[in-house]
């Protein structure tokens, strides 16, 4: 009798407790939701619905539908900032993890001077943008920058390597790359740590070469890592906005400008707000795919330990 | 909750404004300017802000230095939508058109203090990009137009006469290709002359375009003739220069990094605007010439430079007070002042009879040129949407010095994007 209603009062606790919990969490949640919808959540939503307007010049918008994005289409600077980032991410991003790997195995041998080379590996992720795009600015300026002065001592005339569409973007790349690997080390050489020493013990009881060793285990390892870094690489690639400014403007004729530089440039300069807005929504959306992609899709081909 | 906060936050604000309004009884003025040009130019307009505060204690003013002139216009429509505008500013007096679509400023001539004698003081020249429909919307400023700076001792050593600039297009072209220096190994350690193409290019090539008998926009500013066949010739004369004569360095030449290519030697000649001209004059170790732009069907340059602004939201105090400020600034006295330290064109005909002026242009005489080329100048490009035609602009001047692109590609291509944006405003 006792237990029968011990019983029958147990779902309704267990119910109440699950309930309770339930508030908790989404109290606990709340603050956070707050700032997410103020800062992130709403302001996406506006650039989606200004988007819709015509430019209002001391008046009022009207309403236009898709206008601005048909312009969009049929904007040659779209297309070519669009086809700039792709060709800069493709450039950067597997060279600077490719990088990254390289140095963080390297530089997780026990070996003099370890931490010196971490340490000069580093230094270039501390350094704020503003700054590595002067130092490279210095690099790069014709006759009296460090490269052409090194190329003049060696009897080969100098470039005007950001002024020429050919070669601006390759220098933007070489100077993301040189930036971001160190960063991307970090991440790498503490993934490095977390794999046992047992199993290099047991690979070399059987005999696997050092090639065989990290091909077949320490990669597939580091796997997670990998994804890890990729995605923000390639985010960061559509991200990087500063050292344009600092260093091209975007020039020469739109040949080094990204599409977050040309939204500035619209929304500032122009002054034109609605297809700044139009132009946010089309990064907002090739971000969210990247992210999606990662969410649904790579993260279940990926071994977790 | 959202209510009580602000009227919490207005009645703090309204306590803090009324107790430091029954202190001084000052009206507080801001205002943006941009420096294009070398030289300690900021320090010059603290220096004048100051001793103007000294002499109207009554008013005080925050000057800004807002980074260059599109810089400046970002900076100061960015404060105006949100809501803080700076009260007067010194903007490209280009940029006019815009700051008229976006409702932010009022007439210079509405305002009292501002009245007919003073107005007419300046140079007719200054005053075409400042006046539209009978209405004297700002005041110029920093005004320039663009030179030949030439090195004389190049000059004599390429065995040319140092007292005779080019004065044509043929001419410069051959010029140059004496003045070209190369090194034991055929690198070119002098070049004949450069125009820069980065920053400022489409105001480059209004010069190009001038000098052929072309203007590059109507007067409603809602109509250009980029692809007119005289500025594809202008253009590809600039292109030329590089491409066909190798008296330029191929690329685009930097705005910004030019002064210290011609101050090293780098080149013999630059163009360039007057506004450098005492940043040149100070530090160039050897002697120097400035010169009118060379012709081709005439004589000519664009003026250029930056006007005085007062804004709409401005309260009347403010704007009168802005007013008493911008007449101090241009003063005669003043005006000759702010010419001898940058070598901007002095805006007013009377700031070249005050003394001071007089002994400066007796030692330097290089100093008037740009004044003197005033009576060939045009009005500067100035259109509805500015910033973004001077992009379109900008961007085909590139594209051609670069070799992207022809310069009949370049310029049909921005005469579309441009009639496109400026559609709207027909």
């Amino acid at each position: 009798m006792v237990s029968a209603v011990m019983n029958a009062a147990e779902p309704n606790a267990v119910r109440r407790k699950a309930w309770l919990t339930t508030v908790n969490a989404w109290l606990l949640l709340l603050p956070a939701m707050v700032l997410l919808a103020a800062f992130t959540h709403y302001p996406i939503l506006a650039t989606l619905y200004h988007s819709f307007f015509s430019l209002s010049r001391g008046g009022e918008a009207s309403f236009v539908g898709l206008e601005n994005y048909a312009y969009m289409l049929e904007d040659d600077v779209f297309r070519q900032v669009l086809r700039n980032n792709i060709v800069f991410a493709l450039a950067t991003v597997p060279t600077s993890i490719a990088l990254a790997l390289l140095m963080a195995v390297w530089v997780d041998k026990k070996m003099a001077g370890r931490s010196f080379l971490r340490l000069a590996f580093f230094t270039p992720t501390v350094l704020p943008m503003i700054a590595v795009a002067n130092i490279w600015l210095f690099f790069y300026t014709p006759d009296y920058g460090l490269l052409d002065q090194f190329l003049k001592s060696l009897g080969f005339s100098g470039h005007n390597w950001l002024g020429d569409p050919s070669t601006v973007m390759s220098c933007l790349a070489v100077m993301v790359v040189w930036k971001e690997a160190g960063f991307f080390m970090i991440f790498y050489l503490a993934a490095l740590q977390t794999i046992p020493p047992e199993l290099k013990e047991a690979a070399d009881v059987e005999g696997a070469s050092r090639w065989y060793f990290f091909r077949r285990v320490t990669l597939p390892l580091l796997m997670p890592t990998t994804l890890f870094i990729s995605i923000n690489a390639l985010i960061n690639s559509f991200k990087l906005v500063d050292q344009l400014v600092i260093m091209t403007k975007g020039g020469p004729n739109n040949a080094s400008s990204l599409l977050l530089y040309y939204i500035y440039e619209v929304a500032f300069t122009f002054q034109d707000t609605a297809f700044a807005a139009t132009l946010t929504v089309t990064l907002i959306a090739i971000l969210a795919g990247v992210a999606l992609t990662k969410f649904v899709y790579l993260d279940r081909r990926i071994h977790y330990q | 909750m959202k209510f009580k906060t602000k009227a919490l936050l207005t009645a703090g604000l309204m306590t803090a404004a009324s107790l430091s309004a029954s202190i001084a009884h000052a009206v507080d003025l801001t205002m943006y300017y941009p420096v294009a040009v070398g030289g300690p130019v900021t320090k010059v307009i603290d220096d004048m802000v100051q001793s103007f505060q000294k002499e109207n204690p009554d008013i005080k003013v925050e000057a800004v230095y807002a980074g260059n002139y599109t810089d400046t216009m970002t900076k100061a429509m960015t404060a105006m939508k949100g809501g803080q505008p700076p009260q007067l500013s010194v903007l490209f007096s280009t940029d006019l058109f815009t700051l008229m679509d976006e409702k932010a400023i009022v007439p210079v001539d509405e305002i009292p203090g501002a009245d007919k004698d003073w107005l007419n003081g300046f140079y007719p020249a200054f005053m075409e990009n400042g006046r539209v429909d009978g209405k004297t919307w700002s005041i110029p400023f920093q005004r320039s137009t663009i030179v030949l700076y030439y090195n004389k001792e190049a000059f004599r050593e390429a065995g040319l006469d140092p007292e005779k600039p080019p004065t044509t297009w043929a001419e410069m072209a051959e010029m140059s290709k004496k003045l070209v220096k190369k090194d034991a190994s055929g690198n070119v350690t002098r070049w004949g002359v450069e125009i820069p193409s980065t920053g400022y290019g489409y105001w480059m090539l209004q010069a190009l375009a001038i000098e052929n008998g072309q203007k590059l926009m109507n007067e409603a500013g809602n109509q250009v003739s980029f692809n007119a066949p005289k500025t594809v010739e202008a253009l590809q004369y600039w292109v030329d220069l590089s491409a066909k004569e190798s008296v330029m360095p191929k690329g685009a030449v930097e705005w910004g990094t030019l002064r210290t290519d011609f101050l090293e030697g780098k080149t013999a000649m630059m163009w360039h605007t007057t506004g450098n001209l005492t940043a040149v004059k100070e530090g160039a170790k050897f002697d120097f010439g400035v010169a009118m732009l060379p012709a081709k069907e005439r004589r000519g340059s664009p003026t250029g430079g930056g006007n005085f602004y007062v804004f709409k939201s401005a309260s009347p105090e403010q704007q009168q007070a802005a007013v008493k400020f911008i007449r101090w600034m241009t003063a005669p006295e003043r005006a000759a002042d702010w010419s001898i330290k940058t070598g901007y064109v002095a805006v007013t005909p009377a700031a070249y009879e005050t003394d001071v002026m007089k002994n400066y242009v007796k030692d330097f005489p290089q100093a008037t040129v740009a004044r003197d080329q005033l009576e060939h100048a045009v009005a500067e490009l100035s259109v509805h949407d500015n910033g973004r035609i001077y992009k379109i602009l900008n961007d085909a001047v590139q594209a051609a010095v670069t070799g992207t692109q022809t310069p009949q590609e370049a310029l049909d291509s921005a005469q579309k994007q441009s009639e496109r944006v400026l559609s709207r405003y027909k």
